[in-house]
């Protein structure tokens, strides 16, 4: 992307003109900051404001309108890019100084059982379910999802049919958790009585909040997959299952993985319907179809609840865990996705 | 009749019959998969019908500290739009800046980086983002709130009455939401500008035009069908989101849109939550039946954003 | 081969899934070590505000006896729900059964349901107010507060109470719980009990909608969160959690002609003096807290859990366990323990005996 050797005919302004207004909007912002005595943020904010004024006024006066406006853009998306960035870093700041005090090795390979008050209590049974649980919900909903997006691109594209399950999904997605988890209770109730508590109740709940994201994301990536390729692939006598199996698929695999990865992302922090429906339990439990599981959201939730100190800090660690769980499926998925996907070679 | 080139012409000729049957199957399969997303919604639909009901037309005490299912739902469905609305307005102009950051305009090797960075976000669970924005965002966002009300205070989004002391308002908790919905919006979005041709890029790069200009003629009317599919689920997810929203808002029953006043009701979701616990039988029928309500506030928003998209969709084709 | 693809995707799943598994064969730590082998599961659930007392009678049961008794923090309503449709084998309530609720429980059980207090704790009422750790207020100051009609904290009615206290013009902030609860109910029974009229809502288990201004914050911990970052600001909260947080005010509520701050024993005596609740039968302790009492010593804002369970049960390995661990709780080695690990008020000897008599009723069915 260098644009900047299709403008040999005009003015242009120098590599290193935004590092220059850049430090001068520092310098002029920084003059009413010391006389009065704003905060680092103030002073941040009011440079950027003569950054994203001062440099496209410059680059008007040399390089003309249009350069001036890609200028401003520029320095918009990279403020626009920094302020969102900034709540992340200081809500990951926040969990981890919390929860790293509380990490340790017991916290990581103990349970909750027969923990009493401050005593060492740890995270082992939740994670094992919030692992289980997830995993589970990710065998339901991950097929369905992808086949219905393969059903909405390959096989019903712009039938009413397909407008209305595209429709729908997106009313799925506002289904609030809790009322997915009460849902699936009653499911659990209606089929094996009221006393019926189990991990794959949890899943099924997840499930229902997940399937949107999974089809939303691989519907889109798919959609962009080139027809050139299909067309290619139906041209040399492949059948449409397989061109869709062996061509679309992996052509959007790595976009795929990412909705994927997403969904999961967003259904491993759900509390209220596991609370409802997968119960609570201080022990470790692996079996999904009997009996109560913990998952760490609950935990992070009962503990913070409880109110004590050791119970916030408890809270915090077990928040940090399920971030740092996340973050190496993140890895796993993108490594995955990276090898089995094709070259890019559009 | 053996000129066209559309699919089902070219593999007739060639292909052997299990293929055929393979394709048949295939579709099965995928036709399928596409009914049970129907037929779970169309049950999720049912189950609140069915347990909601009652919670309709019940003694007035269970309505408690209304009277009626209209005064009761009427502040949850107002809370529910302002915060979905906050949310959306602040993170949609953000979750573009920082896709296009990442695929256009951020150096290679820091790309992927920062996009996992955003990934990540996608992963706190909306406890500890509930705990953070109540106990810190909200504490931060105090000045802000005080500063709306003294410049914005005439709007009624801004006033009247006293802006809150702690920041435990609306706004507050539409923030939250935007930071929330923010990965799943900038991931999708993302993924997409990556996918624009580079053929269609280069092109307009070739024709003279500055970066802004490439994105604008060339990826974003590319892109435009999956950055609404990334808003919509934003909006879903702002309109169901619970434990975050219990958490961060400070409460009163009575509707206000003072967004950054001391109280606001809570959102459907997050009513739900707070009270389905303690409630007795009755209570938790009408606390389904608003369930059932926001599922036909999700069905409208949807169907009007829907349809503004369409239209812009077109205006902008042409 | 049609299922490549996917199978690509799953691949990290099942990644996970073996870990999982892995992970999960090798057991927790302390389940080795304690005899928690052997024995059934007990599942119950309820009241949240018995949670951390729960938490230590289960630890302490479970170490004795072995097995494993869940308690699920679910909330009085929906525990009540779960017993009456025997998901739970027990339960905790905030608040006794009401008559319904006993005909259904009664259903449930095929005989009268056993109903005995479990957890009771001083409700405090809390600030925070920079220089100021303590203040005198009466039900009725509390009332007035609470309901915006006294609104700065250098209102005569405040100050008259409290002469020699140094008091701000700051503006006053109630906090109250956003979420239904028996804290709530308790505090609102006490204020229309105790404040002389000044209160005119009922009592209830959500702040009344009458009020205008005030927050309502999520949990105890919402609450104690608001109140710790907002000056001028009141609440009411579990007096443990108040404790636990340390940095508040708290307020000494008038009982008779004193000023008393909340203590475990004032609102064990005040729980013990308090009549029993009309028509109920024999198997069930449902009490009227006294809210107006004015011993020396008492302590009468607070609140009272009681634990549910059946006279008979299907299963015998279920009778006993809910008679053993429904014993253990009320006795006093049990009440001790959780007024050490959640700052409760352990339960008068009196109260204690008749519940154990009551809980010794439990047996196998036919």
């Amino acid at each position: 992307m260098t644009s900047a050797a299709l403008h040999i005919s005009q003015a242009r302004l120098p590599r290193w003109a935004p590092i220059l207004v850049g430090v001068m909007a520092l310098a002029v912002a920084g003059l009413p900051a010391l006389l009065s005595g704003w905060g680092a943020v103030t002073w941040l904010v009011a440079a950027i404001a003569v950054f994203l004024v001062a440099m496209p006024l410059w680059s008007r006066l040399v390089e003309g309108r249009r350069a001036a406006t890609d200028r401003f853009v520029t320095a918009l998306i990279w403020t626009a890019f920094g302020v969102a960035v900034s709540p992340l870093v200081w809500l990951l700041w926040v969990v981890i100084s919390n929860g790293l005090p509380a990490i340790n090795a017991d916290f990581l390979t103990q349970s909750m059982l027969n923990v009493i008050g401050d005593e060492q209590g740890g995270i082992y049974h939740a994670l094992i379910g919030t692992l289980l649980i997830t995993l589970a919900a990710a065998v339901i909903s991950v097929p369905i999802g992808i086949l219905t997006a393969v059903y909405l691109v390959e096989y019903g594209a712009r039938s009413r049919v397909a407008r209305v399950i595209t429709f729908l999904v997106d009313v799925m997605t506002g289904i609030p958790s809790i009322v997915a988890g009460l849902f699936a209770l009653a499911l659990l109730v209606l089929l094996f009585g009221p006393a019926f508590r189990a991990g794959i109740g949890g899943s099924i709940a997840l499930s229902l909040l997940m399937i949107p994201t999974v089809v939303r994301s691989s519907e889109e990536m798919m959609r962009l997959v080139p027809d050139d390729l299909r067309e290619a692939s139906f041209a040399l006598g492949v059948p449409k299952w397989r061109t869709v199996t062996r061509v679309v698929l992996p052509t959007a695999l790595s976009g795929i993985v990412t909705g994927v990865v997403l969904a999961i992302s967003r259904v491993i922090g759900e509390t209220a319907p596991l609370l409802v429906v997968a119960g609570s339990t201080d022990g470790v439990n692996t079996n999904l179809f009997d009996g109560r599981m913990t998952t760490l959201p609950v935990f992070i939730f009962s503990q913070y609840s409880s109110s004590t100190p050791v119970g916030y800090e408890r809270a915090w660690g077990g928040a940090l865990v399920l971030i740092a769980l996340v973050m190496v499926l993140n890895l796993v998925a993108r490594i995955i996705g990276r090898i089995f996907s094709p070259a890019k070679g559009h | 009749m053996t000129a066209t080139a559309s699919p089902e012409r070219t593999e007739s000729t060639p292909t052997p019959r299990p293929s055929r049957r393979g394709d048949r199957v295939f579709a099965g399969v995928v036709r399928l998969a596409a009914l049970t997303i129907l037929v779970a919604l169309v049950a999720v639909f049912v189950f609140l019908a069915v347990e909601g009901w009652v919670g309709l037309t019940a003694d007035p005490a269970t309505y408690a500290p209304f009277t009626s299912f209209v005064s009761y739902i009427e502040p949850l469905i107002v809370s529910t739009l302002l915060a979905a609305a906050i949310a959306l307005i602040v993170s949609v102009p953000f979750a573009i800046a920082v896709a296009l950051f990442i695929s256009h305009y951020a150096p290679r090797r820091l790309a992927a980086m920062l996009a996992y960075l955003v990934d990540l976000l996608a992963a706190v669970p909306s406890v500890v983002f509930g705990l953070w924005g109540g106990r810190y965002l909200a504490a931060y966002l105090q000045p802000a709130h005080v500063w709306l009300h003294e410049h914005l205070g005439f709007l009624p989004f801004f006033g009247p009455g006293p802006p809150s002391p702690n920041g435990r308002s609306l706004f507050t908790a539409g923030i939250v939401l935007a930071i929330m919905i923010l990965p799943i919006m900038t991931a999708i979005s993302r993924e997409i500008f990556l996918q624009t041709p580079r053929l269609h890029e280069e092109a307009a790069l070739a024709l003279g035009a500055t970066r802004w200009e490439m994105i604008r003629y060339a990826v974003f009317p590319y892109a435009r069908s999956g950055m609404v599919s990334g808003i919509m689920l934003g909006l879903g997810r702002a309109l169901g989101e619970t434990m975050a929203v219990a958490m961060v808002l400070a409460t009163t029953p009575t509707t206000t849109l003072n967004v950054i006043g001391t109280a606001s009701p809570p959102t459907i979701a997050a009513n739900i939550a707070l009270n389905y616990k303690e409630a007795t039988p009755e209570r938790q029928s009408l606390l389904i039946a608003t369930g059932l309500v926001l599922f036909v506030v999700t069905f409208l928003v949807n169907f009007a954003a829907r349809w503004v998209a369409g239209r812009s969709g077109r205006r902008l084709n042409r | 081969m049609n299922t490549s693809s996917l199978r690509r995707i799953a691949l990290p799943a099942v990644a996970v899934l073996t870990l999982g598994l892995t992970l999960s064969a090798c057991g927790d730590k302390n389940s080795s070590g304690s005899g928690s082998s052997g024995g059934g599961t007990l599942n119950g659930g309820g009241a949240t505000s018995q949670a951390n007392a729960e938490q230590t009678w289960r630890a302490n049961y479970q170490k004795q006896n072995g097995g494993t008794i869940n308690y699920e923090e679910v909330g009085s309503g929906t525990g009540i729900e779960n017993f009456t449709s025997k998901a739970y084998s027990f339960a905790g309530s905030d608040a006794y059964l009401t008559s319904d609720q006993l005909s259904a429980a009664k259903d449930a059980c095929g005989s009268d349901p056993i109903e005995v207090p479990a957890y009771v704790s001083p409700i405090a009422v809390a600030f925070k107010l920079s220089g100021v750790k303590s203040l005198n207020l009466d039900a009725k100051t509390i009332a007035d507060i609470f309901d915006g009609k006294v609104t700065t904290w250098n209102d005569p009615e405040i100050a008259s109470q409290n002469s020699g206290v140094k008091l701000p013009d700051t503006a006053i902030a109630t906090v109250h719980r956003s979420d239904e609860s028996g804290t709530t109910f308790n505090f609102t029974d006490y204020l229309s009990k105790a404040a002389d009229g000044a209160w005119a809502d009922d009592p209830n288990t959500v702040w009344p909608a009458s009020i205008k201004g005030g927050q309502g914050l999520e949990g105890t911990s919402g609450v104690i969160g608001g109140l710790t970052s907002t000056e001028g600001s009141i609440g009411y909260a579990d007096d443990s959690a108040v404790k636990a947080d340390g940095t508040l005010g708290v307020v000494s509520i008038k009982v008779g002609s004193a000023y008393n701050a909340p203590t475990a024993d004032g609102a064990a005596k005040v729980l013990a003096a308090s009549p029993a609740a009309p028509n109920r039968p024999a198997t069930d302790m449902a009490t009227d807290i006294d809210r107006t009492a004015t011993a020396h010593g008492d302590y009468p804002l607070m609140l009272v859990s009681y634990l549910l369970a059946c006279q008979t049960y299907d299963d015998s390995s279920t009778a006993d366990m809910v008679k053993g661990f429904l014993t253990y709780v009320v006795s006093s080695d049990g009440q001790q323990a959780a007024a050490s690990a959640a700052g409760s008020a352990p339960l008068d000897s009196s109260l204690s005996s008749k519940a154990t008599s009551i809980i010794a009723k439990i047996s196998s069915g036919s």
